[in-house]
């Protein structure tokens, strides 16, 4: 019997990913409550950094966005956004970025910007934001995303933020910077990737979640690990310090 | 002396069919300014902004816009910008251009515009579809062999809007907390609103030069408009109001609810000071941030 939410058991899986980060570039939504979250139980020394251009902060509350107040007041550094993503970011000062999307494919490439036709969307999305130039930019890649069958699709409608694009070394020959997507982590199952081919492969079962049902989810011929791990639930005090400290109202953990 | 009431500098600044910046990442985004543009009833403008936001989902549910230049397309940390999709999706109240870029395309093309360069190359676009829909980002090959690399064009808006802490009434202008793209608005632009919690005399600003990230040098108007950014927020003075920010999100969701928010809190006040007035003294001190002062730091006199 889990007394958990399929959510906490995401944000769990994404803060124990960052073990022995140092610095990890914080996207908007449930990235955010990871990353402070890992830096209150595995990762001690990580610092966060925000597009909005804080370097190490320190939030005293959990954001309510990328841009809150508490994460300029006691942060290392507050730059400029032209300084962020041309002295942190290009210049290779980050190794990891957690990100999200509304589409996945197979490769690991996002999807932020439409659903449907590009010029008469069904659903127009936010776009870009830095996903573009961070997904190829920084050392390594982290996507956390719920799982469902609309989001990890066949084909992308749109792709805004490179991931492993066609598979294979696709990244190096284009020579980005970055190594791209290393894991996908969402409230069913983790995910890494093939290291010749580069697709998706299933790594990791939630506690009390099947094979079959995460297949039903993938809208491809999802390859899986030989051995199929089980993630471990989440603690008593991981749980404690996600409802109690970083998110008390609820708002990332439904 | 550059000091102007919010409608002044509108009236002087601002015209039918000009490119406007209204800038400040998150913190710092001048409602008061753009509540102003709507009452003045401008038409045709070009809106750029890295996160159009709730200040610009405003703008073009009043119909004043015609085109959108922009990095993010949300309500930060809330969701969907509903009269900026009612626009795009269905063309109401009138139909919406977009010419999109990511964030650091937009630093990057306003960074061009105030350097004067042709282009700024940056390290972003390879393998998106992002350069197939905007033709305006481009690519060139590096003189010196290391293989191409994206650029995109300079940005030059007719008007720039920024909001700060404190200015003298010359314009120059301190800003601290998210620094965001304000200072590469403001000399990029062809024209400088600056519009302030505070003005303090010129000695004030001398006294701590670092913090000048405006010199007057390049502003054309001074506005005193305190809570201007409401419902973002100013480092030190007031929190962003989130509940507004939730609220927009359900009375935005159809048109009669946004017309009906645009007839009470923009059309229906006369100026910002009503505005004010109308939020009430409680409203203010829910958002009042406590103290964190820094260490003063030591210039040294040099005589």
């Amino acid at each position: 019997m889990a007394d958990y939410t399929p959510s906490e058991m995401m944000i769990v899986a994404a803060a124990r990913a960052l073990a022995g980060v140092r610095t990890v570039f914080v996207g908007v939504g449930q990235p955010n409550i990871a990353c402070n979250l890992a830096r209150r139980t595995v990762a001690p020394g990580l610092e966060l950094i925000y597009e909005s251009g804080v370097y190490g902060a320190r939030p005293a509350r959990m954001p309510l966005s990328i841009g809150d107040p508490a994460l300029v007041s006691g942060a290392t550094s507050v730059c400029s956004q032209a300084d962020l993503f041309g002295l942190y970011l290009q210049g290779g000062r980050l190794e990891v970025a957690l990100l999200a999307g509304a589409q996945v494919d197979r490769y690991g490439n996002l999807n932020t910007t439409v659903i449907g036709d590009y010029a008469h969307p069904k659903v127009r999305l936010p776009g870009s934001g830095g996903a573009c130039e961070i997904a190829i930019n920084v050392g390594r890649v982290f996507i956390m995303m719920p799982l469902s069958r609309r989001t990890f699709v066949a084909r992308l409608d749109f792709l805004t933020s490179p991931g492993h694009l066609q598979g294979g070394n696709a990244r190096a020959e284009l020579g980005m910077p970055g190594a791209g997507p290393q894991v996908v982590i969402t409230d069913r199952c983790v995910f890494g990737f093939d290291p010749a081919t580069r697709e998706m492969v299933l790594r990791s079962l939630h506690p009390g979640v099947e094979l079959a049902a995460v297949q039903a989810e993938v809208g491809w011929d999802l390859q899986v690990a030989p051995i199929l791990a089980a993630t471990e639930v989440p603690t008593a005090e991981e749980l404690r310090i996600l409802r109690q400290e970083l998110d008390p109202q609820g708002v990332y953990r439904r | 002396m550059k000091l102007a009431t919010m409608r002044e500098a509108i009236s002087t600044c601002v015209h039918d069919g000009d490119v406007v910046a209204i800038e400040g990442f998150t913190a710092c985004i001048c409602f008061a300014a753009a509540h102003e543009i709507i009452r003045q009833g401008r038409r045709d403008l070009t809106l750029c902004r890295m996160t159009p936001d709730l200040v610009y989902d405003q703008i073009v549910a009043a119909g004043c816009a015609c085109k959108m230049v922009f990095s993010y397309l949300g309500n930060p940390g809330v969701g969907s910008l509903h009269a900026i999709r009612r626009a795009v999706e269905k063309g109401v109240p009138a139909p919406l251009e977009l010419e999109e870029y990511s964030h650091f395309g937009m630093v990057g093309r306003y960074m061009a515009g105030a350097y004067h360069l042709p282009f700024f190359p940056l390290r972003s676009y390879t393998g998106s579809d992002m350069p197939r829909v905007n033709p305006r980002i481009g690519s060139v090959e590096s003189p010196y062999g290391d293989g191409p690399v994206a650029v995109v064009p300079p940005l030059n808006p007719d008007v720039a809007i920024l909001h700060a802490q404190r200015a003298d009434p010359e314009g120059n202008t301190h800003l601290w907390g998210l620094l965001g793209v304000q200072k590469e608005a403001a000399f990029s632009a062809r024209h400088v609103v600056v519009v302030v919690e505070e003005i303090v005399d010129e000695e004030a600003i001398r006294a701590d030069p670092n913090r000048t990230l405006i010199p007057g040098l390049v502003v054309d108007a001074v506005v005193h408009e305190p809570y201007g950014a409401h419902p973002s927020y100013v480092q030190g003075y007031y929190d962003r109001d989130n509940a507004f920010y939730l609220r927009w999100d359900e009375l935005s969701r159809d048109e009669a609810g946004t017309r009906a928010w645009l007839d009470e809190w923009v059309y229906g006040v006369r100026n910002r000071t009503e505005y004010m007035q109308k939020m009430g003294p409680e409203a203010w001190q829910r958002l009042a941030p406590g103290e964190a002062w820094s260490d003063p730091v030591n210039y040294g006199r040099y005589t």
